[in-house]
């Protein structure tokens, strides 16, 4: 994705990862401004599907020629599904971090974390404060 | 002004101007007076290159290497012939001089050959990925453990005595560091490792096992029931190989082994009293991004065309730094250009031709000399004996030039009386019978 | 530049061929089957596929491919702390005396005094230019050494009762530090850089606690900077009952000049491939021996090579000293890289104190002739100087101004050197400076050689000034052109194999 972009429909946690959140369930992926600092994505292993999440942890990490980022979970939950296709194509994060580049859906556990992050407008001033 | 400076009166007047300092001291004013040297170095003075060499020699001549002497000292490193292409070959700037190649449109020849190492080590332990050298053998099985405990988060290390000692020892420093206890199995009566007492030292606690392959003592190890038993509970097999036999000997990945690591010195490789060396490391492919080292890799440049890359970079120290696989930094490229170039001069056939050497000659030494054997069992290219007298033969042996070999006594109590006799293809019958005569001379308190 | 440039040796291979040939004396041992000497579970059925290639082949391919690589017999490596200096020839003839190169590290000890007293008196030299008695010269590399530093700093708190955690490492640190830390089983804790470019006290006071059980620094450290602080980080350190280790990366500014344990070090390492001239070899072999204070010193790694003094008036006597009960043990297999030095003690022999002091003093007159070229009109407004000191052997320049002002970025100036046949700075480190060119001459260029790579970098930003893309696209005339580093990250092939699958 070669223009920044903060869709307004996302939450976004200050390690630069957003959620989408539909009725009890969270979607989870990395930011433009993530995936642009780390170049283009090599690998990542997903975690397994079962596995809990919990708010500000680490639940993976994603991988570039040049470095490796860890990835925060902006919400807990109980992991109920993985994007399998970014084993083959993890690519797929740079370009389409918030569509095809997502990286897991969990059932929330407590839905109520979701008023901590930030919308669209509040992390797009929080990069530009840096 | 020595002969590797070159600053002129006139330059430094210039450069020191182009600073804009009044002298050279100026430049070093940072430094506080509390910690300046304010003295010469107490060292002795430079010499010309003619001096230095005629000193250098002096001490070299004190020495009694391996063309003064017919040794038969193995236990680890081994006096094979090196090829005179190979010193051509290492001797050349653009392999001896480079930096690492982290420019790699500028390396291609380096990062070709780490490629070609790459895929032969592959070849040899047949396991699917190698790095491009680590320091050498010992410290590779260190690394080895590391990876283990990264891998499993267990904190158990299980080790036959059959490993090298100077790797068990290694293993035990380096996993004191990463906060691991080793454990050790004996060897039973043919000097191979106890697959009972290995089996029981296995536990849900166990990262590794590590044996050798042959082991210290030359012994041909049962990879495939070893194995077994060390991944009974989950824990990874290791295996520390002597890169030359595995020409005749099966690989250790056709045999459950995980990891595989050894010291690269017979593979072209001088004695040099122990050291530039390398050591190998390879591994199962769910290991690579856990290796340690550079590992280079095949891609294509801007205009399609084949090149070559260091790759998984972000594994390494400068990038990953307290998260990397290792801390290695400089390793032993130059050790591993010569370890690819010997294999490849060897080739498919003169490997196995090499190793049947070995083989047929060692078996006719461990026939001929006379000696209780202390694994009478199949060996490759080393084995160990009683000798009722060691410090007899050796007296008699050394008045004969000859070295017999490696006396067990110093590593393993349990063969107090051994001596390891190792045979590489420099070895001839003449020379086995000779050691033959002497040892029968001790035996027989035949006057020296 | 045709094809077959790009071919690998197991390409080259046609069955049959063959470079070596068995010995074969008349005299030989009977023939034995090999089944009756291995078994068959034991045998190998698949012969590894190595090439089968004549000599001529095997020479010319490995000749082709070496002229490939960009050397330091052709050019210049301005690359910051890795100390790029002359490999002296001299020392590939003395490494290559039989009796060094052909010596078994098992040998007898009395057998293999010249080497024990070359390895004695590389030691005291090492110790001299360290300001530290005790040497090992065991450890094969930086890294190595590192680990050794902390696995002593281990033994000597556990001997005193005083297990710690941590370890505090500079955010300026060579990746190694903590690389280092972690496997020898401690937290890293990062201490901030004052605007001045040192350590910044504060921060260090604040985290110097008694869970701390080393400070590693290197002095100058890798921003070129000499450390005005040191006595008083020395004080903090030390009055938290923590070790201070030095890492030997920069010692090529302070030889003859200061030494880190008349700074309060009490462990060194050496890399005796950067200051010492081992050959890099395109990334080793090298060595890092360590040298360590009093305390220290009984948990230095078995074997010590040791002097006694001789029996009945005669010479001194050299051994290996295994009979130390504090050691930490083994590092690795017998004594270390001899080999490397060999080389060294040639160095230090044909040099002496007073040409390692001027080895340094040349090292930093060259940096900061250098830095004053590169701060001129024409370069300086687009690589700013990151710390504006006098620096020491090395100093770090930003590409800042190049990329907001040029658009083009280190990397691409980096790459456009290469058309220039010199060899880039050290880029992207220290991670504190944005798009950071680390530029370390050492002693052994001549002022013309800066003055032209000064005029390099000159005409490479103007150049980039009619026409950034040039160096974007660079370079042109390497063997290769920029390769495809995430291609070979994301679908590794790192060996190559006979039935090949387009993937």
């Amino acid at each position: 994705m070669a223009e920044a972009s903060y869709p307004d429909d996302l939450r976004y946690h200050e390690e630069h990862d957003w959620a989408r959140i539909d009725g009890d369930q969270a979607t989870f992926g990395v930011t433009w401004y993530a995936q642009d600092a780390l170049g283009e994505v090599v690998f990542f292993d997903p975690p397994a599907v079962g596995a809990s999440v919990s708010k500000d942890q680490t639940y993976a990490e994603v991988e570039s020629v040049k470095a490796v980022s860890d990835v925060f979970a902006p919400l807990s939950g109980e992991i109920v599904e993985v994007n399998e296709a970014l084993g083959d194509s993890p690519e797929r994060i740079n370009a389409d971090p918030y569509g095809e580049g997502w990286m897991i859906k969990v059932r929330m556990s407590d839905p109520s974390e979701a008023d901590s992050l930030m919308d669209a407008a509040a992390y797009k001033e929080m990069l530009e404060n840096g | 002004m020595s002969r590797y400076t070159a600053v002129t009166e006139q330059d430094l007047k210039e450069m020191l101007g182009a600073i804009g300092v009044g002298s050279l001291d100026d430049l070093f004013a940072d430094i506080p007076e509390g910690v300046r040297l304010g003295r010469a170095i107490d060292l002795p003075d430079g010499r010309s290159e003619q001096e230095v060499h005629e000193h250098l020699a002096a001490l070299a001549a004190r020495n009694v290497h391996a063309d003064a002497e017919i040794s038969f000292l193995g236990a680890g490193m081994y006096d094979h012939y090196v090829p005179a292409l190979i010193d051509t070959l290492l001797s050349r700037s653009e392999f001896l001089t480079p930096y690492t190649p982290y420019q790699p449109e500028v390396s291609q020849g380096g990062l070709q050959v780490m490629f070609e190492y790459q895929t032969a080590i592959s070849e040899l332990t047949g396991l699917p990925v190698s790095n491009a050298s680590v320091y050498e053998g010992p410290s590779a099985v260190a690394a080895a453990g590391y990876l283990a405990k990264l891998e499993t988060r267990r904190t158990k290390l299980v080790a036959s005595r059959g490993l090298h000692p100077h790797s068990r020892a290694a293993l035990a420093t380096h996993a004191a560091g990463y906060g691991m206890e080793v454990v050790e199995v004996p060897l039973d009566g043919a000097a191979a490792t106890d697959l009972d007492a290995l089996a029981a030292a296995v536990d849900d606690d166990t990262a590794a096992v590590f044996v050798q392959q042959p082991n210290f003592l030359g012994t041909v190890e049962q990879l495939g029931e070893l194995g077994e038993a060390a991944k009974s509970t989950g824990a990874m097999f290791i295996c520390a190989a002597d890169p030359l036999p595995l020409g005749v000997l099966k690989p250790p990945g056709e045999q459950g082994v995980d990891i595989c690591v050894g010291e690269g010195q017979s593979l072209g490789n001088r004695l040099d009293y122990g050291g530039p060396s390398f050591g190998f490391f390879a591994a199962s492919d769910r290991f690579i991004r856990k290796m340690p080292g550079r590992i280079a890799g095949e891609t294509v440049d801007a205009e399609g065309r084949r090149g070559f890359v260091l790759t998984l970079q972000t594994r390494e120290q400068h990038i990953r730094r307290e998260k990397a696989t290792h801390n290695i930094c400089t390793a032993q490229a130059l050790n591993a250009l010569a370890g690819v170039i010997y294999l490849s001069w060897l080739g498919k056939r003169g490997l196995i031709e090499l190793g049947e050497l070995m083989l047929r000659r060692t078996h006719y030494a461990r026939e001929t000399l006379g000696l209780e054997p202390i694994n009478p069992g199949p060996v490759v290219r080393e084995f160990a004996v009683h000798v009722p007298d060691l410090d007899g033969l050796f007296e008699r042996a050394h008045a004969e030039g000859i070295n017999p070999g490696y006396r067990l006594g110093r590593d393993y109590p349990e063969y107090e009386d051994g001596l390891l006799v190792a045979l590489t293809e420099r070895r001839t019958k003449a020379h086995i019978d000779r050691l033959g005569r002497v040892v029968a001379a001790s035996r027989e308190g035949v006057p020296a | 530049m045709s094809e077959s440039d790009t071919i690998t040796i197991f390409e080259r291979s046609r069955e049959g061929r063959r470079a070596f040939v068995a010995p074969a004396p008349d005299d030989e041992v009977p023939e034995v089957a090999i089944e009756e000497l291995l078994p068959e579970g034991a045998r190998r059925e698949r012969p590894a596929e190595l090439p089968e290639v004549s000599e001529p082949e095997l020479v010319r391919h490995y000749t082709t491919l070496s002229s490939k690589n960009f050397h330091l017999d052709e050019g210049f490596y301005p690359l910051g702390s890795c100390t790029m200096k002359h490999n002296p020839k001299l020392h590939e003839r003395v490494a290559a005396l039989p009796g060094h190169a052909r010596l078994h590290p098992l040998q007898d000890p009395e057998y293999a005094q010249g080497a024990l007293e070359l390895m004695w008196s590389l030691q005291g030299a090492l110790a001299e230019v360290a300001g530290l008695p005790h040497v090992s010269l065991q450890p094969s590399a930086g890294s190595h050494g590192e680990l050794a530093g902390l696995l002593l700093t281990r033994a000597y708190h556990e001997a005193h009762g005083e297990p710690r955690t941590k370890v505090l490492t500079p955010d300026t640190a060579h990746g190694t530090n903590p690389a280092t830390v972690t496997m020898a089983g401690y937290q890293v804790v990062k201490v901030g850089t004052a605007p001045d470019g040192g350590v910044d006290l504060d921060d260090l006071r604040a985290k110097a606690d008694a869970d701390v059980a080393c400070l590693m620094l290197t002095n100058p450290n890798t921003l070129g900077l000499f450390d005005r602080n040191i006595e008083e980080i020395e004080r903090i350190v030390h009055d938290a009952g923590a070790t201070l280790y030095y890492d030997g990366a920069n010692l090529n500014a302070v030889m003859g000049i200061a030494r880190p344990g008349d700074m309060g070090f009490d462990i060194v390492h050496f890399n005796l491939h950067k200051t010492f001239t081992q050959p890099h070899g395109g990334g080793g072999p090298g060595a890092g021996p360590i040298a360590v204070s009093d305390r220290i010193e009984p948990f230095l790694p078995v074997p010590q090579v040791v002097r006694q003094p001789g029996r009945n008036g005669s010479a001194p006597r050299f051994d290996l000293d295994y009979d130390r009960p504090r050691s930490i043990g083994r590092l690795r297999g017998f004594h270390g890289n001899f080999g490397v030095f060999v080389r060294t003690y040639a160095y230090i022999r044909s040099l002496g104190g007073d040409g390692l002091k001027e080895a340094s003093q040349v090292a930093v007159l060259n940096a900061n002739y250098l830095k004053a070229r590169l701060a001129e009109e024409g370069v300086g407004e687009y690589l700013p100087i990151a710390f504006d000191r006098i620096c020491m052997h090395e100093f770090v320049l930003s590409g800042r101004g190049a990329k907001e002002r040029l658009g083009i970025k280190t990397l691409d100036i980096a790459k456009r050197m290469l058309d220039h046949k010199v060899h880039p700075p050290t880029v992207y480190f220290p991670l504190l400076v944005e798009e950071a060119l680390m530029i370390e001459p050492t002693e052994t260029e001549t002022k013309e050689r800066l003055d032209h790579f000064a005029a390099v970098v000159r005409s490479i930003l103007e150049e980039a000034r009619e026409d950034p893309e040039i160096a974007r696209g660079a370079p042109y005339t390497t063997p290769v052109r920029r390769l495809d580093e995430a291609g070979a990250a994301k679908r590794p092939r790192v060996r190559w194999r006979a039935e090949e699958e387009n993937d």
